[in-house]
């Protein structure tokens, strides 16, 4: 028996996808320029999707309404980066963070309050009732972006990247946006942070164990619920943070962009294996690359795409690729 | 004279539309191992997740060291300083031994904040667990799964043990491991409640015996008195096991 038993098999997937449309794409620079826009892409979405799928994994809760914690994180942002534009029209870093560092902890501390209201009034009256979930939920969004438009009005809100994060470093030929490398960076620091506290904490461990079987959990002495409800706050307040750097990553910002980034999410969770943040990742970046790749080969496929990677991925591994034990 | 740890009271309780439970009453003495025997489908499981509140009991009360606990949640239950090893055993297949048995432990943050002494104790009784302590624990042999599970349920010490069918599916010799393991618990002073379809196995550990079928208890009495008469062995375990 080996100590550890990782399968690597999932995660080669991810250089595989990216080695596979090389000769297609067939520019070395073209091709290292999509790849670090889909990374960039992917763990934005990870970022998004990783409190989502524990929130699930955990509670069985499929909620539709994550999406309202990215819109409102990005308006949050709109106005707190609007409000310091001295620092932020700056074109020195240090300034630009000194903005954009307070937008994403107040989107995050707006979104995780509005998180526990949401669970409180509206996930936990239809706990283990799947379809008045799906319901509840996305009326739950449908209100918060009406709500949104109260605050923020209806139309589209120019969200601009501070002075220094604009423009591109030159890699060879290769032109890579300033932005994407921040956001990979911010996406692999809160992966980091995600894996030590799941992995080195008794918190972590906890909802490792719930999300493979809550009812044990409970045996051994531990109020799920609560455990639940602070993964639900925290994976709210991710969300908001998910949708400073998207709101960020396009530039602006609508009070339905939650509800489009929405679908990608629920394919990035089902691809990884509901409940599993490992799986999440990986998802994440098979969707971000799958769609600046077909983006560029095949713009009109470009939707479809990550519908059939998810399709494909399914029919190798029906329970996602890291399916959960137990569940 | 041995007291009652734990008393259920015409417990009656439903699975949606199901009433499985048909007013149980059942009596674990202190200190001692009480067997509840009876046919698959009698409701013994049933009456333990009932006992853990897992499943609420529609009626009836459930009295534990003179506390009602009849409403209270699962982790209230379980802070009554009772552990449970479900039929499943409700191992972490994805956690190592290691964290399932940290998990137990709800006094310890990390693995250093263990009982040390009481986790040797532990690994005498079980040494797969020491084994293969950071093996991931869905990797282990059903045996040795079984070992886990009732390692992991006295990390910490409890004052009534209750388990789930633990020989089923067991080779002879983990049999006779579990038994040891059970007469030495006995001997801490842990009352153990537990559910067996293997009369051989209760016979050996069994101070007390209840048998249920239909979800009522239809005999309850010293072990000692079932293993001694023939007959009432076969109007009950030929009716119930």
């Amino acid at each position: 028996m080996k100590n550890m038993d990782f399968d690597w098999k999932p995660v080669a997937l991810v250089p595989l996808l990216a080695l596979l449309v090389f000769p297609l794409i067939g520019s070395g620079s073209t091709w290292l320029t999509l790849t670090v826009a889909g990374l960039a892409m992917g763990l934005i979405i990870f970022v998004i999707a990783s409190g989502l799928t524990l929130v699930f994994g955990l509670m069985d809760v499929l909620n539709f309404g994550h999406g309202l914690f990215i819109a409102l994180g990005a308006f949050v942002a709109t106005t707190v980066l609007g409000s310091m534009s001295d620092w932020t029209q700056s074109d020195e870093l240090w300034r630009n963070m000194v903005a954009v560092l307070p937008a994403m902890l107040v989107a995050m501390l707006v979104a995780g309050a509005v998180g526990l209201a949401f669970e409180r009034f509206i996930v936990k009256p239809v706990y283990g009732q799947h379809l008045k979930q799906i319901l509840i939920t996305m009326g739950g969004m449908i209100i918060g972006e009406e709500l949104i438009k109260v605050v923020w009005g209806p139309q589209q809100i120019a969200l601009p990247l501070p002075e220094a994060m604009r423009g591109v470093i030159l890699i060879g030929d290769a032109a890579i946006e300033k932005y994407r490398i921040i956001a990979v960076i911010v996406g692999l620091l809160v992966f980091g942070a995600l894996v030590w506290t799941l992995n080195k904490t008794k918190i972590g461990l906890l909802i490792r164990a719930g999300v493979q079987d809550r009812e044990m959990v409970e045996s051994l002495g531990y109020r799920i619920r609560r455990l639940f409800i602070g993964v639900f706050v925290m994976g709210s307040a991710l969300a908001g943070l998910g949708g400073v750097m998207w709101g960020l990553y396009q530039q602006s910002v609508t009070p339905q962009m939650g509800a489009q980034v929405n679908v990608l999410i629920f394919i990035v969770i089902i691809i990884g294996g509901l409940g599993s943040t490992a799986g999440a990742l990986i998802g994440a970046l098979l969707v971000g690359l799958m769609a600046n790749y077909t983006g560029y080969l095949a713009p009109k496929v470009a939707l479809f795409s990550n519908i059939a990677l998810m399709a494909g991925i399914l029919l190798w591994r029906p329970q996602g690729v890291y399916p959960v034990a137990n569940r | 004279m041995t007291t009652a740890l734990l008393t259920l009271s015409g417990v009656h309780t439903h699975i949606g539309a199901y009433h499985i439970l048909h007013g149980v009453d059942l009596v674990v003495p202190r200190g001692e191992v009480t067997l509840l025997l009876g046919r698959n489908g009698a409701g013994k499981s049933t009456t333990l997740r009932t006992i853990m509140g897992l499943w609420r009991a529609s009626r009836g009360s459930l009295t534990f060291d003179g506390r009602d606990i009849t409403a209270l949640t699962t982790p209230e239950i379980a802070e009554c300083n009772i552990a449970y090893v479900p039929e499943n055993m409700g191992i972490f297949a994805d956690l190592t031994v290691r964290e399932n048995m940290l998990l137990a432990a709800r006094g310890a943050a990390s693995e250093k904040q263990m009982d040390q002494e009481r986790l040797q104790w532990i690994f005498g009784l079980f040494p797969p667990v020491q084994k293969f302590w950071n093996h991931p624990a869905g990797k282990l042999s059903g045996g040795q799964k079984q070992m886990l599970a009732v390692a992991r349920a006295i990390v910490e010490p409890r004052t009534l043990l209750i388990v789930d069918e633990p020989s089923k599916g067991l080779a002879p010799s983990i049999i006779n491991n579990m038994i040891d393991a059970f007469a030495q618990l006995k001997k801490t002073g842990v009352t153990i409640l537990l559910v067996e379809q293997n009369f051989s196995f209760a016979q050996k550990l069994g101070d007390t015996v209840a048998v249920m079928d239909h979800g009522v208890v239809v005999h309850s009495g010293s072990m000692q008195a079932l293993s001694q008469d023939a007959g009432l062995q076969k109007s009950l375990l030929g009716l119930a096991i």
